[in-house]
């Protein structure tokens, strides 16, 4: 249910992009983080776009590993198991470099010959 | 007919995001700090409220937001206690969501007397999910995890465990009953979130609700000097 909810955020954000061209394709850049099911965002996308300019549009999704940098020492390291503790030297705060992305990235839309691109 | 590319790179939450900052601004507007209150269903969000508000906190005045899918049962709980409470259902209107999101709290704003509270806690629907991907312009976002959900919650829901700056960690006079390990709990919540404060507490028995309160207060504390 999750992705439900951010299957509609993902409509609306390609939708008010298209500027009320028919999407085909949309882009979507998913941090690791994010805790997002890439089959189950799928569903819902094909589901929430019936009847919206996303309808038959092709979701591809691409995640972006969790990249972390210690605040403390320096080290950074690439999340595998979740533990956001420094490995080197055990600090706390540790900021994320990457992996919290839930970006529409780029739309394809089907456009007259005549209209310009913005 | 051609397909042409159209460069986004958009936070897909991002209006959500925007609306959330024009909550903020109203709640800054009435010097109102706001607490978004989040955890599974029946992890004992209400109860605590209900102890929360059993003492007032001197000089602070509470109202509350409830967000339910259906109903106005914990609304109903909390009336006797003669604080403002105001229901949203996210069954009315916004598709039965199973959290609240910014424009359902801008919608119940005209509902809130902003200018007789101090401190509006957001009591929001039970999840451990989706409540932590939509902001709703809150100042703080606490979480309430209770021993009888088990040891493993942090690491299956780390979204929802990194998004707040207090975990309560509830239900501990069954303690005595119950094979979970408390010290693993709160270890897999720092290992999740170092650094994150928790508390100990138990909405049946009051146990460890005064520090909330304390903690609600220092928040308000510290926001008003900033704001005003």
């Amino acid at each position: 249910m999750h992705e439900l909810s951010l299957a509609s955020a993902v409509i609306d954000t390609a939708t008010r992009h298209a500027a009320g061209r028919r999407i085909t394709a949309v882009h979507l850049r998913v941090g690791h983080l994010r805790q997002v099911v890439p089959d189950s965002l799928q569903f819902y996308f094909g589901h929430v776009a019936e009847g919206t300019p996303c309808e038959g549009a092709r979701l591809s999704l691409e995640v972006v590993p969790a990249e972390l940098r210690c605040n403390g020492c320096g080290q950074a390291w690439q999340l595998e198991e979740i533990a956001f503790r420094c490995p080197s030297c055990g600090a706390g705060d540790v900021a994320v470099v990457a992996g919290e992305e839930f970006e529409v990235e780029w739309i394809n839309v089907e456009q007259l010959e005549e209209q310009c691109t913005v | 007919m051609h397909r042409v590319r159209v460069r986004v790179v958009e936070d897909a939450l991002d209006a959500n995001n925007t609306i959330a900052r024009a909550n903020r601004d109203d709640f800054d507007r009435h010097g109102v700090t706001v607490v978004n209150l989040m955890g599974a269903p029946g992890a004992g969000k209400t109860a605590l409220l209900e102890r929360l508000l059993e003492a007032p906190l001197p000089d602070i005045r509470i109202g509350i937001l409830e967000g339910d899918v259906e109903g106005s049962l914990d609304a109903d709980r909390l009336a006797g206690l003669h604080v403002p409470v105001t229901q949203i259902n996210t069954a009315a209107g916004f598709g039965g969501e199973c959290h609240l999101d910014a424009n359902m709290v801008r919608s119940a704003l005209g509902s809130v007397p902003l200018d007789e509270i101090d401190l509006l806690l957001i009591e929001n629907v039970g999840n451990l999910v989706c409540p932590a991907e939509f902001r709703v312009g809150e100042d703080a976002r606490v979480m309430v995890t209770s021993v009888t959900e088990g040891e493993d919650k942090p690491l299956k829901y780390p979204l929802m465990f990194r998004a707040c700056d207090l975990v309560m960690v509830n239900k501990v006079d069954l303690l005595p009953h119950l094979d979970i390990d408390l010290d693993l709990l709160l270890h897999r919540i720092d290992k999740v979130h170092p650094d994150v404060p928790t508390m100990v507490v138990s909405g049946r028995t009051g146990d460890g609700v005064d520090a909330v309160r304390e903690w609600l207060r220092e928040l308000h504390r510290t926001r008003a000097g900033v704001s005003v």
